[in-house]
């Protein structure tokens, strides 16, 4: 059987770190860094005899992210106690929830080739996350540093919807623009503050039963992400084409050698014996708080990529990728109030800086520049100041310094000429060094005005109004 | 129901507990009765009755999002069996 | 009269009256400890220096006439699973043999602002399992009354102090009767709180929903004064109870009339002692004579509240012990050369026998497959208990109960058999399940001369009842005529 015969079948569970200011069970900082175990109390280090209180804000921003994701929020809530054995886990316990997450039943809304679809969400619950370790090279040992332990997380488990690697970078693309726009989190993924667990199986197209799944923990890179599930789906097949079982089991993804590998280690005996945290009360949310809750929430992408297709006529396209991102929506919106031109602002947006980002391996929120620059730039492009050519040079020089375009071709000298003059100089310059085109084109070869335009094109070093150029050498061919 | 020394094997290895042949005799005997005892629970009627969660009906005990520095690291490691580098030092685990 | 044989309130009232000073009480304190701990075993650790040079301080600026509270430079004990910055906190075990505590728990922070001198820290059942004290990893503590008999537990270091004149009063914890069953034994007051009134912060966790702090006294008055130094809410426990300011004093009126005390038949059936048994009868006349009016009643279901104890309190203690890893503090085995060996060496030797036992059951009760047979259908039962009580206290202002079914019995006479001891518990521990408030007060001595303690059981949150109750019988009876004779203790 081949490779299409087999259909892929993925599940997330999503860790999003929440952006409040101390820690879910404690007043400790959750600043990321800091020296070793300096963000640390006898609570979050589990010191004998401490007990856990809940942080206000945790269930305010889980609820929001349920409210968010169309979910329903369960009114009796409670926390309970993970039980396992892990040096990043102090208490040896994880205070999580167990059958009574704070929202269940939800779903968010991803654009595939074939159009909309919907991923289902099964649960959103609170938690705390675990410390770290550190391994040294010399192999005297791991270190232990607990400043990560007790951050609040939320765990975000969506139902097996997904079919291909790409559905999954879109699900994990608008859960984070999501969590972007309601301010839950700053959804830093090379920090950690958003990673994945991945879950895999295959199964033949049509089958009704879910083949053995297999999971990554952690993955922190949309890139990884896609790489490791292609990589596990295609082992899976080849071991079932092989007529080999797959046998349900962690797996450790590893981007160096593209490879994943079984943590066999971790496996054994997992009987997480939860129960009802005791050192903590109930927890019962009522309809006014969900309500006021609801009320804050800002408007969210959905929304926003209606509005930008009516209100501002951009392309499906154009839409979903600006709302695909809060900071390329910001970008947008704040762009168009300074020159009114929404289209080649989401343009600019869609093509130019997603490809500049994307060389230099950025994300959205990493852009310096703003509405005021971008949306200056594009003043100067209607206003034929400057060419589309020299706009992207100009782009460019926006990621290495954030100045005022206008600024930033007057330094260049990039101004376009728009003189007539000037271009009629350089056009007959042109002429009289290529008699040949001349012939050329009289023979009826369209291509030599093409040769001709980018010879003055070239002369000017890009400057030259290409409208004007192209105008003038007809005039002065066809005479 | 009989309590097999198998599982007292395996209810170890969850509670992370090194048992000698002996103690492993010893805790299937005595958890034998001790769980034989607990079973009386079985006798009562609890048909329609929610389990009791903390020992009292408080509910949404929060805290404010304020942060407050502990600041004194060596207090926190000074009972560290084996530390550096302001860390808790353990044999290598690979992750 | 030496000053180590005065209660607590007779001490304030010297101190004001300048008739005697904290250093002099505090030293004749540790004079006594030197001639009779020996003996006893009651301290696992004494702080000599800290407490004479705070009570010399005290004095000072009381002579400087500064404002000190009342009990500023009073010696106190603690039970030696409660965390004082600065001072090992061993829960009598070897896993925390020299574990430094690095905070103050709540109610040390409440006794400091009072100024009390700490003399030691006080000998237990490891992480406070067991009724008996002879579960200590250090050295088992001896009845006063007879040093060859237990002084019951696990405050068993707490309850033989007090009634050994080693420590004015002390504070201790009951999970499932570990105040009251030695303070009983011991023939001392010793009060368990509703579950919520004292913060549990900073107390080494047992099980969390069935541990309190409480004080241990040589009469009730103390006691009370003793609450309204500990009792109040606080925000680092989440569980703990706001009630505002309470004075727990004013409930010491010497009046009983038209009190409703139930006497739960099967608290007076097979299983308790017959010397036991009348001491109850005679403690429930007593009340009569006051003007009580005393009554039968049925507690039927609290005969399972042993079973439902066993399974919630060892499987909340499975969890809680899970942190002692030998990774940031306590034992740590020599023998590893892998995490997995530094976790099970470190538990296996660390823990004693009974806290293994514990865990192993609770980690059972958790498991996959048998939560719901044990730890859900426990919560169930648990609340069954719970709407007895509501019962009850819908009939009864109090009940009255022997708080231990014998005196206090041999050394070594059931720490062979878990089962037997555990069942020293029935009278106490379906006081915890149902978080209801309760109190041990001695009565009298059995036939060998070993002291026989009642208790009171009353409403959530209505201790008052109880101290009025328990303070009448006091003012009308003279049980503290008696004193420990230190018998035996050559065998």
């Amino acid at each position: 059987m081949a490779r299409e015969d087999y259909e892929i079948v993925i599940g997330l569970e999503v860790h999003c770190e929440l952006s409040t200011k101390t820690k879910i069970f404690c007043s400790c900082s959750t600043e990321f860094g800091g020296e070793p175990n300096t963000h640390c109390c006898p609570i979050c280090m589990a010191m004998p005899g401490t007990l856990p209180v809940l942080n206000e804000k945790v269930v305010e921003y889980a609820v929001k992210a349920g409210l968010a994701t169309n979910c329903s929020i369960e009114k009796n809530s409670k926390n309970d106690r993970k039980n396992y054995f892990y040096p990043d886990n102090p208490k040896s316990y994880q205070i999580s929830q167990f059958d009574k997450p704070l929202c269940y039943d939800g779903h968010v809304t991803i654009e595939t080739e074939d159009g909309e679809k919907e991923i289902r969400i099964e649960r959103i619950h609170i938690e705390e996350d675990a410390g770290k370790l550190n391994h040294d090279e010399y192999g005297r040992g791991s270190f232990v540093d607990l400043n990560r332990a007790g951050v609040p997380l939320i765990e975000v488990v969506s139902k097996p919807d997904m079919r291909s690697a790409k559905e999954v970078e879109s699900y994990m693309r608008k859960l984070k623009s999501i969590f972007e726009y309601i301010e839950i989190s700053d959804c830093k993924m090379q920090e950690g503050s958003l990673r994945a667990d991945v879950n895999v199986s295959v199964r033949k197209k049509g089958a009704s039963e879910f083949g053995t799944r297999t999971e990554m923990k952690n993955m922190n890179s949309f890139r990884s992400i896609v790489r490791a599930i292609e990589y596990e789906a295609e082992r899976q097949i080849e071991e079932i084409e092989a007529g080999n079982k797959i046998t349900q089991e962690t797996l450790r993804w590893d981007d160096v050698s593209g490879r994943t590998f079984s943590m066999r280690d971790k496996e054994d005996a997992q009987d997480y014996r939860y129960f009802p945290e005791p050192d903590l009360v109930a927890l019962k949310v009522s309809d006014e708080y969900i309500e006021n809750i609801r009320k804050s929430l800002p408007e969210l992408p959905e929304s926003r990529r209606k509005r930008y297709i009516e209100e501002y006529e951009l392309t499906e396209k154009a839409a979903n990728f600006v709302t695909g991102s809060k900071y390329y929506s910001i970008l947008f919106e704040e762009s168009i109030k300074v020159c009114n031109n929404p289209k080649t602002v989401g343009n600019l947006i869609m093509s130019d800086i997603a490809r500049i980002l994307n060389e230099r391996e950025e994300e959205p929120e990493d852009l310096k520049f703003g509405g005021s620059e971008l949306g200056e730039l594009v003043i100067l492009i209607d206003k034929g100041t400057i060419s589309s050519a020299i706009a992207k040079k100009v782009l460019e020089e926006l990621f290495n310094e954030v100045k005022m375009p206008s600024k930033i071709i007057e330094e260049k000298g990039w101004i376009q000429i728009s003189d007539e003059g000037a271009i009629k100089e350089v056009v007959m310059k042109i002429l009289e060094n290529n008699p040949q085109s001349i012939v050329d084109y009289k023979a009826g070869k369209d291509r030599a005005l093409g040769f001709l335009v980018g010879q003055a094109m070239k002369e000017t070093r890009g400057k030259a109004n290409p409208q004007m150029l192209n105008k003038m050498f007809l005039d002065e061919l066809n005479k | 129901m009989a309590i097999s020394k198998d599982e007292v094997i395996h209810i170890a290895k969850l509670a992370c507990l090194n048992l000698s042949e002996q103690e492993i005799e010893g805790y299937t005997k005595d958890m034998q009765e001790i769980l034989e005892f607990a079973n009386r629970i079985n006798k009562v009627n609890t048909d329609g009755l929610n389990e009791t969660i903390a020992a009292n009906e408080k509910c949404n005990v929060l805290r404010k999002d304020e942060v407050l520095n502990f600041a004194n690291r060596e207090l926190l490691l000074q009972n560290a069996p084996s530390q550096d580098e302001g860390m808790f030092r353990i044999p290598k685990v690979l992750n | 009269m030496e000053l180590y044989e005065y209660t607590v309130h007779e001490l304030v009232e010297m101190l004001e009256k300048g008739q005697t000073t904290s250093e002099e009480i505090t030293k004749s304190y540790f004079d006594r400890i030197k001639e009779i701990d020996p003996k006893v075993k009651a301290y696992v650790s004494t702080l000599e220096d800290e407490a004479i040079a705070k009570a010399k301080k005290v004095d000072e600026d009381r002579k400087a006439g500064k404002p000190v509270s009342k009990f500023a430079g009073i010696p106190i004990g603690i039970k030696d699973n409660m965390c004082i910055t600065g001072t090992k906190t061993t829960c009598s075990s070897k896993m925390l043999e020299n574990f430094v505590a690095p905070y103050d728990a709540t109610v040390i922070e409440k006794l400091n602002k009072e100024d009390l001198v700490y003399l030691g820290k006080l000998n237990m059942d490891e992480f406070a399992m067991g009724s008996s004290t002879e579960h200590s990893a250090f050295f088992p503590t001896k009845n006063p009354w007879d040093l060859d008999r237990v002084p019951g537990g696990s405050s068993g270091g707490s309850a033989a102090a007090v009634a050994a004149d080693i420590a004015p009063w002390t504070l201790g914890s009951d999970t499932g009767g570990s105040i009251r069953q030695p303070a009983s034994l011991c023939g001392v007051v010793g009060l368990k709180p509703t579950y919520g009134l004292v913060s549990r912060y900073g107390l080494v966790a047992f099980a969390s929903s069935l541990d309190q702090i409480g004080p241990l006294t040589k009469d009730v008055t103390d006691a009370a004064m003793l609450l309204n130094l500990i009792a109040g809410h606080d925000e680092k426990d989440s569980t703990s109870i706001d009630l505002g300011e309470k004075d727990y004093t004013k409930a010491l009126v010497n009046d009983v009339k038209g009190m409703r005390i139930g006497i739960p038949k099967e608290y007076l059936g097979e299983g308790i002692n017959e010397e036991v048994k009348q001491a109850i009868l005679d403690v429930a006349k007593k009340y009569e004579e006051m003007g009580a009016i005393v009554e039968d009643c049925s507690f039927e279901v609290g005969q399972y509240a042993t079973s439902v104890y066993y399974i919630i309190a060892d499987a909340e203690a499975s969890s809680n012990l899970g942190r002692f890893d030998g990774i940031r503090y306590g034992y740590r085995s020599e023998k590893y050369d892998n995490l997995k060996d530094i976790y099970k060496n470190s538990r296996s030797e660390g823990f004693g026998p009974e806290v293994k036992r514990r865990i192993m059951i609770g980690t059972y009760v958790l498991s996959s497959g048998y939560y719901d047979a044990y730890y859900k259908k426990a919560q169930k039962v648990r609340t069954v208990i719970k709407n007895a009580y509501d019962e009850l206290f819908g009939k009864y202002d109090l009940l009255l109960t022997p708080t231990s079914p014998t005196t206090a019995f041999k050394m070594g006479e059931k720490s062979n058999n878990p089962l037997e001891m555990y069942l020293a518990d029935i009278c106490t521990v379906p006081v915890n399940i149902g978080g209801v408030p309760a109190i041990n007060v001695p009565c009298s001595l059995d036939s060998q001369g070993m002291p026989i303690g009642f208790q009171l059981i009353g409403k959530s949150f209505d201790e008052e009842t109880i101290l009025r109750a328990a303070y009448s019988y006091e003012q009308n009876t003279n049980f503290r005529q008696n004193k420990p004779t230190f018998k035996g203790g050559n065998s």
